[in-house]
């Protein structure tokens, strides 16, 4: 095996990862694919978004190299730097070059925390020039036919620093992703947990309550994440009211009253 | 001066009574000596001493007679209420000289054993002050939707705001006082969430021999029908209820109630109970049913629909303008305006569905239209067609009327004046050179206020302060640095090239963390207008004090003015913060000095913050306005749909020059025409003014987070 393929190889999703459709998402995402377009996954922390980018790539059977995002991201680190070996300098591909190259899907996850200036070396990418041009090395990488980028931003944060740009926002086709409704939410609390049905059920009622609070005390209500955290420890035997306290009460806020108020909403339905 | 001692010894007599003399310089006299203080204070334990001192310190910016007083009776109350009980008495009279006299403040401070008596009870009890906010958001997250807690003599609901008793005393642990707090606020949701008002209550019981022992009936009956109801999707809760159902119910009441306890029990059968049960006896005194005012019910319910009818038709007439702007170009005539809304069936515990259409082509309804339209389904259990005639009496109308009347010529520039333009929405066109702004000091206040608003949020700000911190912007690496904690690879693989190729390694190989900043600049806009009296000025004020305190962890670079005035030829902006002010004994000065004036010509003092903010450094631009509804000025027509206009315009501007406008409005009934004029901007409602100095502190760390 050459190593680009070795390579790729190591991107990708060997098994079909569990995802719910929530409604024609994968249909909507195969079809940007097809035809070249970008996509961007827009909705709140923890409601799947990962996870149907891996349920996709697996799909399409593609490779999947997903880049985190965070405020000291630069477009070196996507690109890829000169490195030394022994008294030579070698160049080394950035995630982003390195999915080019492999006709991958490359996925940035939150690109708003990313820097300002990160966000612009995609933007060849992402029209329909779709090349990679690599500053250090005079090269321009085309991007092949199977190649598809990938962003995903939560519209949550009112933040004025955290806008994604216009000139950004504007390349990509934008699929809209929410918490699932109530019975599939139940579905996938118990599929990934292992937790019956009533207290899937019972986890579902508890996140619509904190969800009720956005606005009012939360700055977001429990992701599905969240749920699936509590039903992980209530399956290991932890008590559910301790449970629900310390995977979904805890991490949302640290404000006494709000707290005070989410353990009431808990002690209610558990 | 002699050195002060390490905190865990005892101050001793010399000290206490310098420092004594020090705070309470002003009431001294050769009959009122600090030294007779200090007998009964140098016996006190450190923390006790400490305790008497601070709170002395304090007290005396008030007053220093109030605090030689609460000097002298420190010891004894220490040693009958402790720290806590100490603290609530001298702020009961702190709070009684504020309202009332230094002599009744006197006397509250004296009646030393009245107070221990009370605190003793208090002790136990839950009482409203404590448990309102977290009753608040317990209720919202049951409900889905903001239901009001206010303090009333007996629990009732009228489905909008839910009363509670002051406080609740029956046990001897506060957490079980508080389930009875909880279990009241559950079941008057319950109420509304089960239909309890969908019934002709008031006939019901008016037939009856006595009818207020058949209210008093019926709202226990509703307790038992409800409680079940809740079995089935709060056990928790329901389980809380059971612990609170004493007395035990005797066989006769146990089976004339036993059909409320079936799934589909509804408010009939209730009824059916009532017209069953023999009522010469009161009904079993559990702790937490929830009383029924049938009348008050069916006016709030009332008020509302057409509260709601208004909004809605309000709504509607602005997305029907925005829409034909969007699309002018077809025939006007062809198109008669005219909603339509399909809706799904109604099913069991979910939403309906609505989809709305202007003449026959779908549209998007906006968020405030969507929830006005599920908030009138609730009531009426359907949408009448003239709930869909956009616009209507009473309801803000877009259509052109009269501009201001009176004098027309421009205004004349003055030294230390600006001129503004300001939008005419009739005729689509700004008048020039309008308005005419000056700007002054907010003449300082009392200091005093700063120093209580920091004591009563001394909790509140330490968590702001700490959330603010998180916010400060996280180290960031610098390359190519002379110096620094690591070895900057780019740099050095660039330089060993250079050496290889024989030219001399560069000097700057390193990288160095270096916090960011924050390129932001804010302006803080704050509405001192008459109708600001009361209440609101303290709220804006204490909001100001917090917000303060927090981003001085973290350093944005930020400003704060007033405005307020009386006509377009005398607009006043009042500083309270420049931007290269620091946050000192000034700025709070001002900040307490921040009293209501005039009227509120809201666009003119947004041009003139956009200038200000334009010519400050930064990269994001933000102006937070903070104000108490509507726009209005005297005499010339500005209040109304002139104001709202123009306005709208002033936010357009500044948010086309690049500024972030975010509106913080304090009004109830501000719904109707907000959306609309906050167009370009963003806006959060405050409803309860006693949560705004949280809430202007919360909305900026969201903001910029
Ligand atoms: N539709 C779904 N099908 C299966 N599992 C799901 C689905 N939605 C959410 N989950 C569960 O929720 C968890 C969190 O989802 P995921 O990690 O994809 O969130 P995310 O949207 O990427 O969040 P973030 O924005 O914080 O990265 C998953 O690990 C999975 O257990
Ligand atoms: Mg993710």
């Amino acid at each position: 095996m050459d190593t680009r393929a070795h390579e790729a190889d190591q991107y990708l999703v060997k098994s079909e990862p569990y995802y719910e459709p929530v409604a024609d998402e994968a249909r909507l995402f195969e079809a940007a694919y097809a035809s070249r377009v970008p996509v961007l996954l827009k909705g709140p922390t923890g409601c799947g978004k990962t996870r149907f980018m891996e349920f996709m790539a697996w799909r399409l059977g593609r490779p999947l190299v997903t880049v985190s995002c965070h405020d000291d991201l630069t477009a070196s680190d996507l690109v890829g730097r000169y490195l030394i070996v022994g008294a030579e300098t070698v160049w080394v591909d950035g995630p982003l070059a390195a999915a080019v190259r492999l006709g991958a899907i490359c996925y940035l996850d939150e690109i708003v925390e990313a820097r300002k200036d990160t966000t612009v070396v995609i933007h060849p990418l992402a029209d329909d020039r779709r090349i990679l041009p690599v500053e250090k090395t005079g090269e321009v990488l085309r991007a092949p036919p199977e190649f598809l980028l990938a962003l995903s931003y939560n519209p949550g944060y009112q933040s004025v620093l955290k806008e994604l740009k216009q000139s950004t926002r504007q390349r990509f086709v934008a699929l809209e992703f929410g918490y699932p409704a109530a019975a599939l939410e139940q579905r996938i609390v118990a599929r990934e947990t292992g937790v019956d049905a009533a207290t899937a059920e019972r986890l579902v009622r508890v996140a619509g309550m904190t969800r009720n609070l956005k606005g009012n005390g939360l700055d977001e209500g429990a992701s599905t994440r969240l749920l699936v955290h509590a039903g992980k420890l209530i399956a290991l035997g932890v008590p559910p009211r301790a449970a629900c306290a310390a995977a979904i009460v805890q991490p949302l806020t640290d404000e006494p009253e709000t707290l005070a108020a989410l353990h009431e909403l808990v002690a209610s339905v558990f | 001066m002699s050195s002060w001692p390490r905190s865990s010894e005892r101050l001793p007599a010399g000290l206490l009574e310098d420092r004594l003399e020090e705070l309470l310089e002003a009431c001294l006299s050769s009959r009122r000596t600090a030294a007779a203080l200090v007998p009964g204070l140098a016996a006190l334990a450190r923390p006790q001493q400490d305790f008497v001192l601070h709170w002395v310190g304090i007290v005396a910016r008030s007053s220093a007679e109030l605090a030689y007083q609460f000097a002298a009776a420190a010891p004894r109350a220490l040693a009958l209420l402790g720290e806590r009980g100490a603290e609530a008495w001298l702020v009961e009279a702190m709070d009684v000289f504020d309202r009332e006299s230094m002599y009744a403040a006197s006397a509250a401070l004296k009646d030393l054993s009245r107070f221990a008596r009370a605190w003793d009870a208090q002790a136990h009890a839950a009482r409203f002050e404590d448990s309102a906010r977290v009753l608040e958001l317990f209720l919202c997250g049951l409900a889905g939707r903001r239901l009001r807690v206010d303090a009333g003599e007996e629990p009732w609901t009228d489905t909008e705001t839910v009363y509670l008793p002051r406080e609740v005393t029956l046990f001897a642990a506060r957490s079980r006082n508080f389930l009875v707090y909880k279990a009241m606020a559950a079941l008057a949701w319950a109420q509304a969430r089960f239909d309890t008002f969908s019934a002709d209550l008031a006939a019901a019981v008016s037939g009856s021999a006595d009818p207020a022992r058949a209210r008093a009936w019926a709202a226990f009956l509703e307790a038992v029908r409800l409680g079940a109801k809740l079995e089935r999707i709060l056990p928790g809760l329901a389980r809380d209820l059971r612990a609170l159902q004493r007395p035990a119910l005797d066989a006769t009441i146990r089976s004339a109630v036993a059909p409320l306890a079936r799934p589909d029990a509804a408010i009939g059968e209730t009824l059916a109970v009532l017209r069953a049960l023999d009522l010469s006896r009161p009904p079993p005194a559990w702790p937490y049913v929830v009383r029924l005012h049938p009348g008050r019910v069916q006016e709030v319910r009332a008020a509302r629909i057409e509260r709601e009818r208004n909004a809605l038709r309000t709504v509607l007439a602005g997305l029907r303008d925005e829409l034909r702007r969007e699309r002018p170009a077809e025939a006007e005539g062809e198109r008669a305006g005219r909603f339509e809304a399909r809706l799904s069936d109604p099913t069991e515990g979910a939403e309906r569905s609505v989809e709305l259409f202007l003449d026959g082509a779908v549209v998007a309804p906006p968020v405030d239209a969507a929830s006005l339209i599920q908030s009138i389904l609730q009531d009426l259990g359907e949408l009448p067609p003239e709930y869909l005639e956009p616009a209507g009496a009473g309801a803000y109308v877009s259509h052109a009327g009269p501009g201001p009347a009176g004098d027309d010529e421009a205004v004349q520039a003055e030294a230390g004046a600006a001129v503004y333009d300001e939008w005419d929405y009739a005729r689509r066109h700004y008048r020039r050179a309008w308005c005419v702004l000056r700007s002054r000091d907010v003449h300082p206040g009392d200091a005093a206020f700063v120093w209580r608003a920091l004591e009563r949020y001394r909790p509140q700000i330490a968590r702001l302060k700490r959330t603010f911190e998180a916010l400060r912007g996280e180290d960031r690496l610098h390359r190519r640095e002379p110096h620094g904690d690591g070895i900057d690879l780019d740099a050095a693989v660039a330089g060993l090239a250079d050496v290889a190729a024989g030219r001399e390694l560069p000097a700057r190989l390193f990288v160095r963390r270096h916090r960011t900043e924050r390129s932001i600049a804010v302006m803080f806009l704050v509405d001192m207008s008459g109708s600001t009296k009361g209440w609101i000025n303290d709220a804006e004020r204490e909001a100001l004090v917090l917000l303060c305190e927090a981003l001085d962890v973290l350093g944005d670079r930020y400003a704060i003015y007033g405005f307020s005035g009386m006509t377009r030829k005398r607009c006043e902006l009042y500083r309270v913060k420049r931007f290269d002010e620091p946050y000192g004994a000034a700025v709070k000065g001002r900040i307490a000095g921040i009293a209501p004036q005039d009227y509120t010509r809201m666009g003119v003092a947004i041009r003139h913050i956009t200038r200000m903010l334009l010519a400050e450094e930064a990269r994001t631009r933000l102006l937070v306005t903070l104000s108490d509804g509507k726009p209005d000025d005297f005499g010339d027509g500005y209040r109304g749909e002139y104001g709202i206009e123009d306005t709208r315009q002033a936010l357009f501007e500044a948010r086309r020059a690049g500024i972030h406008p975010f509106c913080i409005t304090i009004d109830e009934q501000a719904r109707d025409y907000l959306p609309h004029m906050y167009g370009a901007a963003n806006y959060v409602l405050v409803n309860d003014v006693r949560r705004l100095p949280f809430q202007v502190a919360s909305v900026y760390r969201r903001l910029t987070g």
